[in-house]
């Protein structure tokens, strides 16, 4: 029995949750008791498996084969098989990244075995792992076990794990390369190199103050009310992804998981439910304020200030009130 | 070409949840429920590729009595059938189980393309449709923003982190799950709600499909998240609030 956490990684480079996955790794391989495995998988790739191996870790999994230069579903989920066929691990715990939502699904599902997906915490109780996870778009969490014996599948939410939190070993762990055979006809998908649309118009990176609209805006008739408040603090605006996805901003102001990443000296949300794809991109801000009419709305987790009131309430006051201000 | 789609009917957004006595799920009652956001795009998608290659649009769910009403919005919407897999089981089962339920009709149906969304409002469980393209042995493609399937393959654009994209290629029949924002769409019309009426709608039981509905993982309680970050809230008039607050802004925090 053994916990092993799957690493992710982008021509050499690791997706920068690789790093909590394995802090997660460390936690439950603790709880469980047992030894911990970190596989490391692509072409080429035993530098980033040297690595892995000063972490505190039973040993490293090489998985190195030409068909894993590029992502596909089917490559890398032969490629797991295998590794779990071989390693016959008790839990398999990977990053919440695009990729994995891609692929773990499927892997479990391959195995007829459940797959909890973008959990925010875990205990063990009876020797058994209990995973926490958020329902209800962030508005509720659930705690979830998983039937039948193992190798159980999980992946953990952006920031639940802090990379930070990560021990070194004592000594150099050992490094297990893996033989693989990948069928390189069973991989039906062709993926092509990604790309950027055309180069961000706006970089809101360098923004220091930061107005946010979300879907409690309402209409985009009143988008100018934040505009206002916006000029008014000499920030920026941007917006939730439902705002950019009905064309009330152009995509280049969509902070989030898929549109920017922001640390602003001050993120104003107005009417943002506070859902964690939207909250990855923005957390680093120095002070948060949210205006929310809901007092259960999830971004007041994260917020320094906090008004429950109407957006349509606060923001003409607080724009008089900054315009007197001068 | 032949399109199904599988639409999951939730609570409607901004609803006041209250969680039922025995903490395993939420109280329905005085609840309105809508469809799934991401559905209403992979929907949306369904209908612009028959309209531009002809064949049919199936819309498909798995879910209490009440989600009948999310077919009949598909019908209305465009789609050619509904097929409804009716268990009140399903408002909270498990993506496996769910995932074989769809698999199980949708294997009745000849299939070129199969839309879902990427993520119910509700479990989130974000991976119903790349298990429901395991069961039938399909490729799948996930967080699609454009779909072509003017070839013998498909071409898709995914949607990676941080603004990136990447396209890739699929032989048919496929899955695809659909983010928002794919398209623009439509409302149904009173024609269209009229027309409805007449479309074929099947309806299943598990049992006429031969399948269990057996959770493989299970959600033991459900409860209020405890807030960990402590929120000053600011109250009073609006007036009060913003005087406090930029006042908060320029001597505490600093950052004005
Ligand atoms: C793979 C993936 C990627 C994603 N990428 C992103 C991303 O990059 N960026 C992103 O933002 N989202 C992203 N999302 C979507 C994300 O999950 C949420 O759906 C989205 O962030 C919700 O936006 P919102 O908060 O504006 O809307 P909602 O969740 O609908 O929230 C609206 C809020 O407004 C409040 N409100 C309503 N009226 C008023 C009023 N008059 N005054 C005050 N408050 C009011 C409500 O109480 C509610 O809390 C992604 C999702 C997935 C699955
Ligand atoms: N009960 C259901 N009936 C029909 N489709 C569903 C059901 N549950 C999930 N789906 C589809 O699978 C997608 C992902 O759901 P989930 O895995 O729950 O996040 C949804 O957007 C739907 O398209």
């Amino acid at each position: 029995m053994s916990v092993l956490v799957v690493t992710e990684q982008q021509d050499g480079h690791w997706h920068r949750m690789s790093l909590e996955a394995i802090a997660a790794g460390q936690e439950a391989a603790r709880a469980l008791e047992c030894p911990f495995l970190v596989a490391v998988m692509g072409s080429n790739v035993s530098e980033l498996a040297a690595e892995v191996a000063a972490k505190r870790v039973s040993e490293v999994v090489l998985l190195d084969d030409p068909c894993l230069e590029q992502y596909t579903a089917d490559g890398f989920s032969q490629a797991l098989r295998q590794a779990i066929d071989q390693l016959q691990p008790a839990l398999v715990l990977f990053p919440h990244t695009y990729q994995v939502r891609d692929l773990a699904p499927k892997l479990a599902a391959s195995l007829g075995k459940p797959f909890v997906s973008d959990a925010i915490g875990m205990r063990v109780e009876n020797k058994r792992p209990v995973f926490v996870r958020q329902l209800f778009q962030g508005k509720l969490n659930g705690d979830v076990t998983m039937e039948d014996e193992g190798p159980h599948f999980a992946s953990v939410q952006s920031g639940a794990y802090r990379a930070d939190a990560v021990e070194d070993g004592a000594s150099t762990a050992a490094i297990r390369s893996l033989d693989l055979s990948i069928d390189a006809a069973g991989i039906r998908a062709t993926p092509q190199q990604p790309f950027r649309e055309a180069k961000d118009a706006v970089d809101l990176g360098a923004a220091e103050i930061i107005v946010s609209v979300g879907r409690g805006i309402q209409d985009p008739d009143n988008i100018p009310q934040a505009e206002a408040l916006a000029r008014a603090l000499g920030g920026e605006l941007a917006a939730s992804r439902p705002i950019c996805d009905n064309g009330w901003l152009p995509l280049d102001r969509q902070i989030g998981s898929s549109g920017q990443t922001v640390s602003p000296n001050l993120y104003l949300a107005l009417g943002i439910s506070g859902a964690i794809q939207h909250v990855v991109g923005m957390k680093g801000a120095k002070t948060i304020v949210a205006v929310n009419k809901d007092p259960g709305a999830p971004i007041f987790e994260i917020a320094d200030y906090g008004i429950v009131a109407d957006l349509f309430e606060i923001v003409p006051a607080l724009v008089e009130i900054l315009e007197a201000r001068e | 070409m032949n399109i199904l789609v599988c639409v999951k009917q939730v609570v409607a957004r901004d609803s006041v949840l209250r969680i039922d006595p025995d903490g395993k799920w939420i109280l329905d009652d005085g609840l309105t429920f809508e469809m799934n956001e991401p559905d209403t795009y992979a929907l949306e998608e369904a209908l612009r590729l028959k309209e531009k290659h002809g064949g049919e649009v199936i819309a498909v769910t798995a879910g209490p009595e009440r989600s009948a009403s999310t077919v009949r919005e598909a019908l209305a919407k465009g789609a050619d059938r509904g097929i409804h897999i009716e268990d009140e089981r399903f408002a909270e089962a498990d993506t496996f189980a769910t995932a074989q339920a769809l698999a199980a009709a949708i294997e009745k149906e000849p299939h070129d393309l199969i839309l879902t969304g990427l993520q119910s409002d509700d479990s989130g469980f974000g991976q119903t449709g790349v298990v429901l393209a395991e069961l039938l042995g399909l490729p799948h493609a996930t967080i699609i923003m454009e779909i072509d399937a003017s070839g013998n393959q498909l071409r898709c654009k995914r949607e990676l982190e941080a603004g990136w994209y990447q396209n890739v290629t699929l032989p048919k029949p496929a899955l695809l799950t659909i983010q928002s924002g794919i398209n623009k769409v439509r409302y149904a019309t009173l024609m269209g709600i009229k027309r409805a009426r007449r479309k074929p709608f099947t309806r299943y039981t598990p049992d006429d499909l031969g399948i269990a509905v057996t959770a493989r993982q299970r959600l033991q309680r459900l409860y209020q998240p405890q807030q960990t970050q402590q929120t000053e809230f600011l109250q009073g008039t609006s007036r009060e609030i913003s005087e406090q607050l930029v006042a908060k802004l320029r001597f505490e925090a600093r950052v004005l």
